[in-house]
């Protein structure tokens, strides 16, 4: 059995999201163009939550999405593969400002395949990057605009969020190997 | 999601749950072919290999298509161009083909079996295109996707399937995938094309055309396979066409939501009316673009590790 401990507690989450809507809001004032494009499986939930608050803040609605990295990914047969989900966008991403959600950053790898899977679909104005956690080991020159919390790991642990049904984060978990 | 297979081989080796990994794998696929850029870079690096001993068309182009969606590099290699005609080998044009560091081995040839043989010596992964009168395990895949994507269920649905089942490695296919997937399997047709022993597969078999269109959420049409038939096994196509052929009257018999498959190439005015195959009940072409999507869904899962390898 690994052993498994709780690293944040949900007020210190549900706050620091809530920092990243008012991060975004801050550098991009017209909410308008401004889609949130969820990372399958864990951004997506966290993507919800982080779309509410950015629609208080900005006083309308903000367009979402998601996207599956899956068929981009450069490591096909090395990887325990995963069901493939929906990639569902709101329709072309030429000229909008899209920005990418996920739980943890970690290699940056699966970024990178989300952004090239995002890039059939139109040529945005920009995209950003928004992760409730980093845990830092970086194998691609990829960083984050907006970051949640930073936590510390070793390579070998695990780390997974828990979100409630609306999309808030609840706990992070890091699991020893 | 469940995947523990090299090949490609058979339907009777999968799994149910690796039937539907398939399925629901096929369906983001097909949404990758409804998008303005239909490729993604899965396979990209990957050599596969159209080896089609037997004549065929629709097949080798479909699963040409999806090799190429998934970025794949594909070659055809077809036995009436090839060194078979010299007296090559199976095994020797196999090996060659793998010498090239083939990838993926997609093979037709009309002996059953051959596709396993293939497996047996290759490392390159083996999908089976239609071997034979035994499996074509592809076009079982892309029937239950149809039917599941119609009928939103296979489990407990009533599928016919009329016509040639002796020669047909499509019907059996489609039994072993629909027994899997809890349907109810009734095959009917001349009983020289339809002998009782298929009933040792947990199928019935009717001769009562009219029963077994009445009680079908599904009809299957298969072609008579004249290449593949003794002279001796029904009197004419026109005495077939006459009692088995699916006509705008027999249809009336049927549910009014039932739909009407039929693997192609068509026979119109033999085993389907030529308005039916034209009607809105028909998903024939359907069938031939959901068969793109399944087979990108193969070609993508045998190249991954298996499920529980990591």
């Amino acid at each position: 059995m690994p052993e498994e401990r709780p690293v944040l507690e949900s007020t210190d989450l549900i706050r620091a999201w809530r920092r990243v809507a008012h991060e975004i809001a801050e550098s991009h004032p017209d909410g308008a163009s401004v889609i949130l494009v969820g990372i399958q499986r864990g951004g997506v939930a966290l993507s919800k939550q982080l779309g509410k608050t950015l629609a208080e803040i900005y006083g309308h609605e903000i367009m979402a999405g998601s996207v599956e990295p899956g068929l981009h990914r450069d490591d096909l047969s090395q990887r325990a593969m995963s069901k493939l989900l929906p990639t569902e966008l709101p329709g072309d991403l030429t000229g909008r400002i899209v920005v990418l959600v996920d739980d943890v950053f970690y290699t940056g790898r699966t970024v990178r395949a989300s952004i090239d899977a995002l890039l059939g679909f139109g040529r945005p104005q920009c995209i950003r990057f928004a992760t409730l956690i980093d845990r830092g080991h970086r194998e691609l020159p990829i960083r984050a605009d907006y970051v949640g919390k930073n936590l510390p790991t070793h390579p070998e642990e695990r780390v997974e969020v828990h979100t409630d049904e609306a999309g808030a984060p609840q706990s992070v978990l890091i699991k020893a190997p | 999601m469940s995947w523990n297979q090299k090949h490609l081989l058979d339907i009777e080796s999968l799994s149910a749950e690796e039937i539907i990994t398939v399925l629901d794998t096929a369906r983001e696929f097909k949404a990758v072919g409804e998008r303005d850029i239909k490729k993604v870079p899965a396979l990209q690096g990957k050599t596969v290999v159209n080896f089609f001993v037997e004549p065929s068309t629709r097949t080798r182009v479909s699963f040409e298509l999806s090799a190429k969606r998934l970025s794949a590099d594909i070659i055809n290699f077809s036995a009436d161009a090839s060194s078979f005609q010299k007296g090559e080998s199976l095994k020797d044009t196999a090996r060659t083909l793998e010498a090239l560091n083939a990838d993926v081995i997609i093979i037709r040839h009309k002996a059953p079996g051959a596709p396993h043989f293939l497996a047996r010596f290759l490392n390159a992964h083996v999908i089976n295109a239609g071997d034979g009168a035994h499996e074509h395990p592809t076009q079982a895949l892309l029937d239950v996707f149809t039917i599941h994507e119609k009928k939103g269920r296979i489990e407990g649905l009533n599928v016919t399937i009329l016509g040639d089942i002796l020669y047909s490695r499509v019907a059996r296919s489609n039994i072993w995938a629909l027994r899997k997937l809890g349907a109810n399997v009734t095959l009917c047709g001349p009983s020289t094309l339809v002998p009782r022993v298929f009933e040792e597969m947990g199928c019935r078999v009717s001769y009562n055309l009219e029963e077994a269109l009445a009680e079908a959420d599904v009809i299957n049409l298969l072609r008579i396979q004249h290449e593949r038939q003794r002279k001796t096994m029904f009197p004419s196509i026109g005495e077939y066409a006459r009692l088995f052929g699916l006509t705008r009257s027999r249809l009336a018999l049927a549910k009014p939501d039932t739909i009407i498959m039929h693997p192609g190439p068509i026979n119109r005015g033999v085993e389907i009316e030529s308005e039916i195959a034209d009607g809105d009940r028909a998903v024939i072409l359907e069938q031939v673009t959901n068969g793109l999507a399944v087979r990108m869904a193969a070609l993508y899962l045998i190249n991954g590790p298996p499920s529980g390898a990591l």
